[in-house]
């Protein structure tokens, strides 16, 4: 069996090192060694976006980003949004638009949004589709996503994300 | 309390979900990633012939393998569960296959590591070997009984209208439940016309995106189970039962459930990890990934050969409908199917002779169970397919001819039950007029073709069940609300919240729901069926009725004048001298119903109460291509009085797209009982670019004995939706679709066919 490598990398502000195998996934790493289970795998193949992590500002699958590869970068998960003095944006315009059922996928589109706002503040309905194309909802709860997302870039530009990322 | 929040009126109020916050922020909790100290995890080695006896199971290998805990075998099973089968309406599944398989997927033994990748390389070391048996795999072959898949039925004692089926051999039904109705034969003898078409439909399954996983902490006295499940009251009693235990000694913990649309329900994979735990002597989790629910749990494929007879004024005097469900080789909840849907299967029509035969089938397929709609979606897909055949091809408008024969209030439906608080046709009206039906349509022209088409289904909520609902109130007038209803999405704690509230004049967002565990919560049937908000929604309104009435009680006690508005604190302060005791309300309900005839499947009193939904669409066909654009899908349901008309919403259009996937591409493809698109690579849901423009609405009505006028909503957005777009490519295009789903391919082979050109087989 292949060694453990140790990584060192920026998670949710803070510098933080684990020890890694070559074939841990993030989320794995994320779930096993920091108690972190916002990102959840579903599919397993890159295609639901329910493990979607921010590295180094970038939305990536974290079922399929292999841990050792986050060596050096920063990571946001869903935990670090919003803080103690209330939510973020993008999180109140999701529980005002209603836009979730179960919830094992809003993390994701959350992430996916924040994402999206921050090189796009002003997306059409096309521009967020296209964007969220890759996340999926069996739920369906797509028509209220369009609206929180919607939704968030009014609030977005009035009141900036209280996250440091 | 000093909150804006006003109390009162809670009913009708779009509350947001109680557990929002924690959902938005990633901290709701899941069992899929629930972890606990010394937990193995366990991998499933699974059946690779659809039909076989075991000759050998090698387990060397893998159990040599570094890391590896141990490797369990069906006989091993045997050493803590003696009698390991289990199952819903049947004791026909083994926990790990026992001397026979029945399906390609079926698990044959299981691997145990603490590292999850060790257990998965070291279950691929498992060597199996099988004498293959002939198979069987579509429910009309099944039903000529040339190959049986199981030897002997095996009826569970859950159910006391299954136990004349127990030891049956050399057949594959399961289940036949009949309808009789006036004479079915006579009226098609004394009709002007008889048509008859045969529908189908495809196998598809629910792929909740938290796949199915159980973790169990399990001493020869004493189990824990968290898992992801829709029924704890259910797996308790199972669980219980298997290892002959009383129902004390099971402890049930489900979260939240990532998704669950019937997938989770009755037991899944509770007894493998139970049984696991007790091997091994650590807390073992079986968490299933999204490929293997493939070959777990499905919904039910069809055949539904339906007749209707006509007299000369269009009015529907007999209809026979024979439906054959695909159970699969373990019959989970498939017999209820068969029955509790069956019996509306003749659809929402008032028809004086009728005849009903539904068959539970046994194939060698993965199982199938409940999918939002418990069958009725497979029904209104035939019926409503079939009356627009008839309307068109005896020249009627499809609504007109809908209209005249509705099943109207005050009217029997087939099986004797006197319908009642069910608003049908202002339900196919309100969809007439959102497409403007009585309006002239612009039909395009050249390649691309216009249609419209709409649907409307009939569903009796499954009975008689029971829900148990505890309220207390605390020292500080706080109320939490403890009840077995699962949430898995469709917001059931904030509507418990909600009427919890309305009864005792406190915001719902003040009110604690708390999460499900056996050893609290008291029992529930099931989180199904659209059923919860109706029976758990009463037992919640009772049980406040009840501590509202110890609170009055309570104030008598300490000398507050009647009608004091003392607050709850103080009340509890006079009487303790300091914060503390507590106020406790409790109450069961189980509505009346009248179980059916064995023969004739007649009853005054067939459901406590009816759903009614449909939809409406406008499409345009690509003629060259086949491919079908939606243009407006208009969903329309009674749902009595809204609790939360927010959330109802939400459902409506959530479970109307997910019937738009089963209708227009959602396929599991089987080559000799393989599925070989078992990924979500290759099997496709909705996603965001496959919403159509939509309306969702409900009609005014009032369930006259739900809970403040409520009855379910979760499954109704399913029920026209596939009807109505066959019907509406037929209004376009002129042929006829009668199998799901609707692919650009099917619709353009019905085409080039149509115009004596037809496409080679592929």
């Amino acid at each position: 069996m292949a060694a453990p490598r140790r990584i060192a990398f920026t998670l949710n502000g803070r510098s933080v090192t684990a020890e890694v195998m070559p074939h841990h996934s993030l989320v794995e790493m994320l779930q096993t060694q920091f108690g972190l289970t916002g990102a959840r795998e579903s599919c397993g193949q890159g295609l639901c976006g329910c493990c979607t992590v921010l590295v180094d500002g970038k939305p990536v699958s974290g079922c399929l980003h292999l841990a050792v590869f986050v060596d050096g970068a920063e990571l946001v998960t869903i935990e670090h949004l919003g803080g103690p003095q209330g939510l973020d944006p993008v999180q109140e315009a999701f529980i005002e638009a209603g836009a979730f059922q179960c919830g094992y996928c809003t993390p994701g589109f959350v992430l996916m949004t924040k994402a999206l706002l921050a090189h796009n503040p002003e997306p059409d309905d096309e521009q967020i589709k296209d964007y969220l194309a890759g996340n999926l909802c069996r739920c369906a709860a797509y028509p209220e996503i369009v609206e929180a997302v919607r939704l968030a870039a009014r609030t977005s530009k009035a009141a900036p994300s209280v996250a440091r990322a | 309390m000093s909150d804006a929040l006003t109390p009162g009126a809670q009913v009708g109020r779009s509350v947001p979900r109680l557990e929002a916050k924690a959902k938005v922020s990633g901290r709701a909790e899941y069992t899929h990633v629930m972890r606990l100290p010394g937990m193995l995890q366990a991998k499933i080695v699974r059946s690779t012939v659809p039909h076989g006896e075991i000759e050998s199971i090698d387990v060397s290998a893998a159990r040599a393998m570094p890391g590896v805990y141990g490797v369990y075998t069906g006989e091993d099973v045997k050493t803590v569960i003696p009698d390991p089968y289990y199952g819903p309406a049947f004791h026909d599944q083994p926990i790990l296959a026992l001397g026979k398989v029945h399906y390609i997927g079926e698990p044959v033994a299981a691997v145990l590591a603490e590292d999850p990748h060790v257990a998965e390389a070291a279950a691929q070391s498992v060597v199996v070997s099988y004498r293959e048996l002939p198979a069987v795999f579509d429910e009309m072959e099944a039903a000529e009984d040339n190959v049986v898949v199981h030897d002997q039925l095996k009826p569970a004692t859950t159910f006391a209208d299954l136990k004349h089926l127990k030891g049956r051999r050399n057949t594959n039904c399961a289940l036949d439940f009949k309808l009789r109705r006036g004479n079915a034969e006579k009226g098609f003898a004394s009709a002007a016309d008889v048509f008859e078409h045969t529908f189908r439909t495809q196998k598809v399954l629910h792929l909740s995106l938290e796949p199915l996983v159980s973790i169990a902490d399990a001493t020869p006295d004493h189990v824990t189970l968290h898992t992801s499940s829709q029924g704890p009251s259910f797996v308790r009693t199972e669980i219980a039962r298997l290892l002959g235990l009383p129902e004390n000694r099971v402890r049930v913990k489900v979260p939240y459930l990532g998704g669950g649309y019937g997938a989770k329900l009755y037991i899944k994979m509770e007894a493998l990890a139970v049984a696991l735990s007790l091997l091994a002597r650590k807390p073992v989790k079986v968490a299933l990934t999204i490929d293997e629910v493939f070959y777990t749990i499905t919904k039910h494929p069809s055949t539904f050969r339906i007749k209707t007879g006509v007299d000369k004024d269009g009015r529907i005097i007999a209809r026979k409908c024979d439906v054959w469900w695909n159970g699969g080789a373990y019959a989970d909840i498939g017999p209820r199917v068969t029955q509790k849907s069956g019996f509306t299967a003749s659809g929402p029509y008032d028809i004086e002779n009728v005849s009903i035969d539904s068959y539970a089938m046994y194939t060698n397929l993965p199982p199938a169970g409940a999918l939002r709609g418990f069958g009725i979606p497979q029904l209104v897909w035939a019926y409503e397919s079939h009356t627009d055949m008839v309307a068109r091809a005896l020249g009627r408008d499809p609504l007109d001819f809908r209209k005249q024969n509705l099943l109207r209030t005050g009217r029997p439906h087939a099986t004797g039950t006197v319908m009642k608080d069910v608003a049908i046709e202002a339900v196919l009206d309100r969809i007439a007029a959102r497409l403007d039906w009585s309006k002239p349509f612009m039909r395009g022209e050249g390649v691309l073709r216009r249609g419209r088409g709409l649907a409307v289904g009939l569903k009796a909520v499954i009975a008689p069940t029971t829900s148990v609902a505890i309220l207390n109130i605390s020292g500080d007038g706080s109320c939490t609300v403890y009840c077995g209803t699962i949430d898995m999405g469709q917001g059931s704690d904030t509507a418990m919240a909600q009427i919890a509230g309305e009864v005792l004049n406190i915001p719902a967002e003040r009110i604690r729901v708390v999460p499900r565990d056996t050893d609290v919560t008291p029992y529930d049937m099931g989180t199904l069926g659209s059923r919860s908000l109706f029976h758990m929604g009463h037992a919640v309104r009772l049980a406040a009725e009840d501590a509202k009435a110890k609170i009055a009680a309570l104030a008598r006690e300490v000398g507050e004048p009647e009608g004091s508005n003392i607050p709850l604190r103080e009340l509890f302060v006079k009487k303790y001298g300091m914060q503390a005791g507590n106020i406790v309300g409790t109450a069961a309900y189980k509505p009346d119903y009248a179980p059916p005839d064995p023969a004739t499947g007649q009853t005054p009193n067939a459901t406590p109460f009816w759903m009614a939904a449909g939809a409406g669409v406008e499409i345009e066909v690509d003629t060259e291509t086949g491919h079908i654009k939606i243009l407006r899908l208009i969903n329309v349901a009674d749902v009595g009085r809204a609790i939360n008309p927010k959330i109802v919403e939400t459902q409506l259009s959530g479970a109307a797209l997910m019937q738009l996937g089963f209708t227009l591409f959602e396929k599991m493809h089987l080559e000799g009982g393989q599925v070989v698109n078992a990924s979500m690579a290759d099997y496709k849901i909705p996603g965001i670019h496959d919403v159509p423009p939509m309306l969702n609405e409900t009609v005014e009505n009032t369930q006259s004995n739900g809970p403040f006028g409520a009855k379910g909503a979760g499954e109704v957005g399913t029920f026209g939706v596939s009807p109505a777009i066959a019907n509406a490519i037929e209004d376009a295009v002129g042929v006829r679709l009668t199998e799901l789903p609707l692919t650009p391919e099917a619709v353009l082979r019905a085409i080039r066919a149509s115009q004596g050109r037809p496409l080679e087989d592929a």
